[in-house]
């Protein structure tokens, strides 16, 4: 039933007739639209044109449309186009085609050196708002605890039970199992290198002072960010996206108080226990490939532990495990507050959770080691 | 050439036989038969959770069936190979419930989608047909260059509409188009499916809730209920049914007061 569509040049006097016939349909678009802008070099001719389409077998937008840009193009000053033998199933769908304004909007995305200086600029200045926003977020939450403190009713327990089972309970096998290999591979490097100069047994040293001050709580720190921020993130951007917040609002309820604090709040307490546990599973980790590797007794090890590390050394880790909480919490909560209407907001904004969350994570860290050094810890 | 079009017309463009869908222990649809004619638009009702959206998802190949078999342009759809399934889907077109357009992507990129996917066809004319598209479904060219998040949500259903309607295809689906709409959004939106059911030959297939839309825009009725077709024809028919839900939808209150 298709055939290829044609546009034959017939002259009838002194008037030119283009008499199209076949398939005039989005199949076949690239033929005529090759066909059209040939036809379309006859603009300016002293006859008058028809273009008959009585022999057109069948037709849709793109050919309708087509047809109607050929008589545009032709139709200048006092020449005017005309279509003829239009049939009575496509006169409606010609005349929809008409009333089509012209002119097609124009992509404006062209890359230029201002618009890159422009995006820099921007970017340098958003880092400003990124700070507030933290900030802001920050207070939001301690006024909203405040509130909580003064009318303890309004807390959300099972809320912050929830969130404590998602981001702790279920989050323990994976923070043990990452945790027991890295001090695993502490304790086979350690030994390895030490062994030059007969310094087995200061690898305890090294392992124990490692992972109670930084490497725990950092690793699972860093962890946290990426399995609980990106949720946090995701969970409030989408809610976000489909009004929820709004919903939320318009009901009286404060969105920071409903939904942020019991995440942060479940975020403070399961990251000092998180840390704990991944320092003691680094520390078994160690422990075994001491004895089965580096061929240290437990019981040495355990006295040589006992030796090297005191209490300062547990509590300078496990101090900064819920501030390092309270940040990543915020930033997740920010970002996922910040999420725009679309599916690639989300996915940015997700991203962008976890990437600054670890970036703060360490700059955190750094700063308490500053801190810490300063005090004589 | 003529008879091969009285064949066309008298073979229904959808025909659906003893289609069973069930999800865990519930049986949704269970053995229905339907056909769908070339060039009308039908109205497809039903009570909530009757499984009007199912069926539409199960012709559309979305939702798998148990048993039974859909005939889509006379190709059936579960012996067809990729080409052939292919070809049919280029003929069709999905206005989903919320409208389901890309949110990354503009209007006009949202539009052009099937085509660059489908037609090899320059970028100019693309543009072309896209403001025409918009035109066509009530909408200003200058809307093609902003987000779906921008739109309110009757334009959302509108440029949906676009984007089904932008590779012309023989035949759309319609899920809940008026749902959401004021009334007289609702109205409009009827009454361009009905223009454009006219100036592109177009088959409607309507999944919807409101009177308006059955009494003004639907030539052929068919209700689901219990899983099959309980009753199909023409408005006046189903006035005059005798079945229970049907005499309580067409006889209620909010019937009386569309029929004035």
């Amino acid at each position: 039933m298709n055939s290829d569509p044609k546009l034959e040049r017939i002259a009838k006097g002194n008037a030119l007739a283009l008499c199209a016939t076949g398939t005039w349909t989005a199949s076949f678009a690239p033929v005529l639209e090759r066909m059209v802008a040939d036809a379309e070099k006859l603009a300016g001719g002293p006859q008058s044109i028809f273009i008959d389409v009585s022999e057109v077998a069948k037709l849709d937008t793109f050919g309708a449309w087509l047809i109607e840009r050929l008589r545009r193009s032709l139709t200048q000053g006092a020449v005017e186009a005309q279509i003829a033998g239009l049939s009575a199933n496509y006169s409606s769908l010609v005349d929809e085609v008409r009333r089509v304004r012209a002119n097609p909007v124009v992509d404006s995305s062209t890359i230029t050196i201002t618009g890159m200086l422009e995006q820099i600029g921007r970017a340098v200045a958003g880092v400003a708002g990124t700070v507030a926003g933290l900030v802001d977020m920050l207070g939001a939450v301690l006024a909203a605890g405040a509130r909580t403190l003064i009318h303890p009713r309004s807390f959300r327990l099972t809320s912050t039970v929830h969130h404590m089972e998602q981001v702790c309970w279920r989050a323990v096998p994976i923070v043990v199992l990452i945790t027991f290999l890295i001090g695993c591979i502490i304790a086979q490097q350690g030994i390895f290198h030490f062994r030059r100069f007969g310094a087995d047994l200061f690898v305890v040293d090294m392992l124990g002072v490692l992972v109670l001050r930084e490497i725990g709580v950092l690793l699972v720190a860093i962890m946290v960010a990426g399995r609980s921020g990106s949720a946090y993130t995701a969970e409030l951007g989408s809610m976000k996206m489909r009004e929820e917040i709004d919903a939320l609002r318009t009901m009286g309820f404060d969105p920071i108080e409903v939904l942020v604090l019991p995440r942060m709040l479940a975020l403070v307490l399961a990251l000092p226990i998180l840390a704990f546990l991944g320092a003691m599973a680094a520390l078994y980790g160690g422990g075994l490939v001491a004895w089965l590797y580096g061929g240290v007794q437990p019981e040495a090890f355990l006295l040589r532990l006992r030796d090297a590390i005191s209490i300062d050394h547990f509590i300078v880790g496990i101090v900064k495990a819920p501030v390092m909480a309270a940040v990543i919490g915020i930033v997740a909560c920010v970002e996922g507050l910040a999420v725009q209407g679309s599916a690639e907001s989300l996915g940015q904004h997700t991203t962008s959770s976890v990437v600054k969350g670890i970036f703060f994570v360490i700059v955190m860290d750094g700063v308490f080691a500053i801190f810490f050094a300063a005090i004589g810890m | 050439m003529a008879k091969e079009v009285q064949g066309e017309i008298q073979n229904p463009i959808i025909r659906v036989r003893d289609i069973t869908v069930q999800f865990g222990a519930t049986r949704v649809l269970d053995g229905l038969n339907l056909d769908v004619k070339r060039g009308e638009i039908l109205g497809f009702v039903g009570p909530s959770g009757a499984g009007k959206s199912v069926l539409t998802r199960t012709i559309i190949g979305l939702v798998p069936k148990l048993a039974g078999s859909i005939e889509v342009f006379g190709v059936d759809l579960d012996s067809s190979n990729t080409s052939q399934r292919r070809n049919v889907e280029r003929r069709w077109g999905v206005l989903f419930q919320q409208g389901a357009l890309f949110s990354s992507l503009t209007v006009r990129q949202n539009i052009q989608f099937p085509m660059r996917e489908y037609l090899r066809v320059s970028q100019r004319l693309m543009d072309e047909i896209t403001i025409a598209k918009l035109t066509m479904v009530g909408l200003k060219p200058e809307v093609a260059d902003r987000f779906p998040s921008e739109l309110s949500g009757g334009m959302i259903k509108r440029v949906a509409l676009a984007r089904a309607l932008s590779l012309d295809p023989d035949l759309v689906f319609l899920d809940e188009p008026t749902s959401g709409l004021d009334p007289i959004g609702a109205g409009d939106f009827d009454e361009l499916v009905r223009t454009l059911q006219r100036t592109l030959g177009l088959t409607v297939f309507m999944v919807t809730h409101d009177l308006d839309s059955l009494y003004t825009a639907c030539d052929r009725i068919a209700v689901l209920g219990n899983g099959k077709i309980i009753a199909a024809g023409s408005i006046a028919d189903m006035q005059a049914s005798q079945h229970p839900w049907l005499r309580q939808y067409f006889h209620g209150k909010r019937a009386r007061a569309v029929m004035g």
